[in-house]
């Protein structure tokens, strides 16, 4: 577990060091991810080294999330009269990019005969 | 026995109390969840985060406070995004194939996601400063932040906005994938990664490795293209 941590973490860091050199739009953590991926191909034994680890980390993955939740709770007063127009603006543009993304997904999977 | 207020006065100062607190109120939300068999309107974010806003008011803990403690499993976030390569590794036969419908779900959602939030706030007489940061919502909070600064939203209001969104595709998610027979967990987690970032990644994972795996790439992809579009769609707006 140790080893896995360590690998995570240094694949983070090579993704820091790389968006700032690179100035990409992309977080570190998911240029990492993007080298990580590339480690496996070429070393397919790192993937069995990192599977357990990572699988016990993004089977809570929702955990990580809570502490930033909590600090938005704080500034929902902030929003004030803006409050309704928001929520109605999050609520239904999410809704309607889940609905469109789910459905092109599948219309255009069908098209090109890619099976699930 | 000592006096509780001792006590009190003691853990407050550390992060050992907040940091239990945090893993303690998931523990909870992620057994509701479990019992209401993985539904996605019980979700074990929203539940830890009403459970800790309410200890945090009752006991009149600021924010900085509690952080102290929770920044330890906030820190995971970044090893826990380097991790989703194992799934993309272990799916990655069925996004190789799946290459063109993954693009234009992209496309698709993403355009949606900006397009339709920045119209029903514009029409309901929300101005343009809160309006660049409610554009780039669904991307991932770093980018988000990013992309806001450029087109000149606060960057505080943006990370509200961004959680906010997170949290709610998570929660509507099923409900709205069922209501359209979506069955297809390459689709459904796709178009919740897409829409929903790291937090709808986080429901998905709760479906399968499938959906996880390609809510991770759906959350990666648009937030590459959220920060290419983001600025050219809100100057329809402004």
């Amino acid at each position: 577990m140790i080893h896995a941590v360590a690998l995570l973490l240094a694949f983070q860091l090579a993704g820091e060091i790389a968006a700032r050199l690179t100035g990409l739009p992309l977080p570190g953590p998911v240029l990492g991810m993007a080298a990580m991926l590339v480690a496996f191909l070429a070393l397919p034994w790192l993937h069995a080294r990192t599977e357990a680890t990572a699988q016990g980390l993004l089977g809570h993955l929702s955990l990580l999330f809570v502490p930033a939740g909590v600090g938005v709770v704080g500034h929902l007063g902030r929003l004030g009269t803006d409050g309704a127009p928001i929520a109605a603006a999050i609520l239904i543009s999410t809704m309607l990019a889940i609905a469109v993304g789910a459905v092109v997904f599948v219309a255009v999977a069908r098209l090109v005969g890619g099976r699930a | 026995m000592r006096d509780f207020s001792e006590i009190w006065s003691y853990l407050a100062e550390g992060p050992l109390l907040w940091l239990a607190a945090t893993l303690v109120a998931y523990a909870v939300g992620d057994g509701l969840s479990r019992a209401a068999g993985r539904a996605s309107i019980v979700n074990p974010v929203l539940i830890a985060v009403v459970l800790l806003a309410g200890l945090l008011m009752i006991t009149g803990t600021s924010y900085e406070t509690y952080f102290e403690g929770a920044q330890f499993v906030h820190f995971m976030l970044g090893p826990a995004t380097v991790a989703l390569a194992v799934p993309l590794y272990a799916n990655r036969a069925r996004i190789r194939a799946a290459f063109l419908p993954m693009l234009a779900a992209l496309l698709a959602g993403s355009v949606t996601a900006i397009v339709a939030a920045l119209a029903i706030a514009g029409a309901m007489g929300i101005d343009g400063k809160t309006l660049a940061a409610l554009a780039p919502k669904s991307a991932t909070a770093p980018v988000a932040l990013g992309v806001a600064e450029t087109i000149g939203g606060s960057p505080t209001l943006t990370a509200v906005l961004v959680i906010l969104t997170g949290i709610t595709g998570a929660v509507i998610a099923g409900p709205v994938l069922d209501l359209l027979r979506i069955r297809d967990p390459r689709a459904r987690g796709f178009a919740t990664g897409t829409a929903a970032h790291g937090i709808g990644t986080a429901r998905a994972f709760m479906e399968s490795e499938t959906a996880g795996a390609f809510s991770g790439i759906g959350m990666g992809l648009n937030a590459l293209l959220t920060a290419l579009i983001a600025p050219i769609i809100i100057q329809f707006f402004i």
